[in-house]
């Protein structure tokens, strides 16, 4: 069985235009100008159980629409959606016992009180018995190291020492299935990688499939192998980590650092039977772009040499993240 | 299930015990009421015995049991779910396997109950030292009067829910809020009693639910109210508790489909 299996989702959101000024507002009381916005686009998406997935995409491509739509909040306008079996929204009460969520800019826990209280009341909405609860969240408590936050009301707990918790009270249950729209938005370097390490855990140790959004990209290097791009709506790029590298940062680059000043006319005047171009970084340092892949580095220095003294080099890899950016800069769905 | 309801409850009475000075200045606020209302009736009857079916030592009881009772029924559960609507917070509700309302209902409760033990119980105790208080004599018309006053809530409590829902449609219904605030004060006969009202408008006023929160149970504390009368009023209370279930369910159903998350 599936863990998520949609066809065609679909979200259309309907909002209205206000018309500018006074006399607008005015207009608006008695006839409001609409406007329909496909949110989600017709997706097809399928996941398996046990598998990582990061869900990118910019500001407003429909990731958190998507995610509404899978955990059961929104109903979609159509398209099939199965998710555990079960249709989410219909079926919401049953469905949402199978399923964990974090939003990382929504705290699930109650403010005021401690966050025990919080576990002990999730404990009771989920009918776990304390047996289960202590098997369970003693390990999840250990891992995540919150023992000592657990006497403290939530409003006093940093952001890192909340998103913790937070993370503990989504699997309080032990869901098969876990959303995470941003959990590491504005955390710091530490938390992100115990939060990475105790994802990687549960994923293996239960088996538990965990489909995350978010904005930084070495959340999904560190934890998925596939990724699944949105734009405007639309899948754009559903496919594994690394062809996406291959396909789209092979573009090689060398940084030359040249003992006196040089100019690009002249670089590219040696190099002008090579497939390369030229950037000017200052007036000692430049950057040769590789057109070709097999175009050898040794090559490119074996001309310049002659001409310019070489005093570094280093080759430059293509992060993950200005491969998304080139992506969305061109648009491209050719994948 | 029920563990579950218990546990808001007491999740409800935390959250009330972590904001002690609201505790104290509503203890305050509900004496200088009670006080203001015995020295304003006193000066009205100026000795009548009797108005609007009311002696005036029941008048004085009538006015302190209202007010104690209000402590019990009323709740802030319509702007906890506006705010829940407008925040988007009501994603989280939707992402838990409870029917939210219920959840509301209970939180409700909860918030009753520790007023009614912490607040209402010692205050009525205090108030009947220094006004002259009649409780009621009889085993049985007390417990006719708390099952009123537990209805008055449910019906209370089922007007906020629908005021709040009204947030899904309007996004932003704080003037109906208050509105409802002073119309549920004024009509419920909480301020005056619905017997004082002009003909006409009692013969209205019949016909809405708000008699039910807060006159009916006064007028069975005060022993205004006997043997007939007090079965007819617990009827009419509960056929509110019925009708008032429809517009919030159906309104709840609808605004799920209709849902639209604010902030993202």
């Amino acid at each position: 069985m599936l863990r998520i299996e949609a066809k065609g989702l679909t979200k259309v959101f309907k909002s209205y235009n206000s018309r500018p000024g006074l006399a607008g507002a005015f207009r608006d009381l008695f006839n409001r100008q609409y406007r329909t916005m496909r949110a989600v686009d017709g997706i097809d998406l399928e996941i398996a159980p046990g598998e990582i997935v990061g869900y990118i995409g910019e500001n407003g491509a429909g990731k958190s629409t998507t995610i509404k739509m899978l955990t059961g909040i929104l109903m979609p306008t159509s398209g099939y959606l199965r998710v555990n079996g079960m249709d989410p929204h219909r079926e919401r009460e049953k469905f949402v016992r199978t399923i964990g969520v974090v939003f990382g800019q929504r705290s699930q826990l109650w403010w005021d009180i401690a966050v025990q209280e919080s576990f002990t009341l999730l404990k009771k909405v989920y009918r776990l018995t304390d047996e289960e609860y202590k098997r369970h969240m003693g390990h999840v408590i250990e891992v995540l190291e919150i023992e000592e936050l657990l006497t403290k009301p939530v409003r006093k707990l940093s952001l890192g020492q909340r998103m913790r918790c937070e993370l503990a009270a989504a699997l309080i249950h032990n869901p098969p299935l876990l959303f995470l729209d941003e959990p590491t938005i504005g955390l710091d370097v530490l938390v992100k990688l115990k939060i990475r390490d105790f994802l990687k855990e549960i994923n293996r140790t239960y088996g538990t499939t965990i489909l995350l959004t978010t904005h930084d990209l070495s959340d999904i290097e560190a934890l998925s192998s596939r990724v699944v791009m949105l734009d405007s709506g639309k899948i754009i790029y559903d496919g594994g980590l690394n062809e996406l590298r291959t396909t789209w940062g092979s573009e090689k680059r060398v940084m030359i650092e040249f003992t006196e000043p040089a100019e690009v006319e002249e670089l590219e005047r040696l190099t002008d039977t090579l497939p390369v171009t030229w950037q000017k970084e200052n007036a000692v340092r430049f950057r040769a772009l590789f057109g070709e892949e097999d175009v050898a580095v040794s090559d490119l220095l074996s001309r310049i040499i002659s001409r310019y003294e070489v005093k570094d080099i280093s080759i430059e890899a293509v992060s993950t993240e200005e491969i998304v950016r080139n992506i969305y800069q061109e648009g491209i769905v050719n994948v | 299930m029920f563990s579950m309801y218990a546990e808001i409850i007491r999740i409800r009475f935390l959250t009330m015990l972590a904001y002690r000075v609201n505790y104290y200045s509503g203890i305050i606020v509900y004496s200088i009421n009670i006080g203001a209302y015995y020295f304003l009736w006193n000066a009205i009857y100026g000795g009548q015995p009797s108005m609007g079916g009311l002696t005036s030592q029941q008048m004085v009881t009538y006015v302190a049991i209202s007010w104690m009772a209000r402590a019990f029924y009323f709740n802030n559960i319509d702007r906890e779910m506006a705010l829940d609507i407008k925040e988007g917070k009501v994603a989280i509700e939707m992402i838990r396997p409870y029917s939210y309302l219920t959840v509301k209902l209970m939180q409700g409760f909860g918030e009753g109950l520790f007023r009614l033990l912490f607040f209402s119980v010692p205050g009525m105790l205090l108030v009947s030292f220094i006004f002259p208080i009649q409780y009621p004599d009889s085993a049985a018309t007390w417990s006719w009067y708390l099952f009123s006053l537990l209805m008055s809530f449910v019906i209370n409590t089922q007007i906020n829910l629908i005021t709040g829902l009204l947030t899904f449609f309007f996004y932003n219904n704080e003037g109906i809020m208050r509105a409802k605030r002073v119309i549920v004060d004024l009509f419920s006969g909480l301020i005056l009693p619905i017997s004082f009202y002009p003909e006409w408008a009692q013969e209205i006023l019949k016909y809405l639910p708000f008699q039910a929160i807060s006159y009916l149970p006064g007028m069975i504390f005060t022993g205004a109210m006997k043997g007939e009368e007090i079965y007819s009023a617990l009827l009419v209370q509960s056929t509110w508790v019925i009708l008032l279930l429809l517009p919030a369910w159906m309104m709840w159903r609808y605004a799920r489909k209709s849902i639209v998350i604010q902030g993202g």
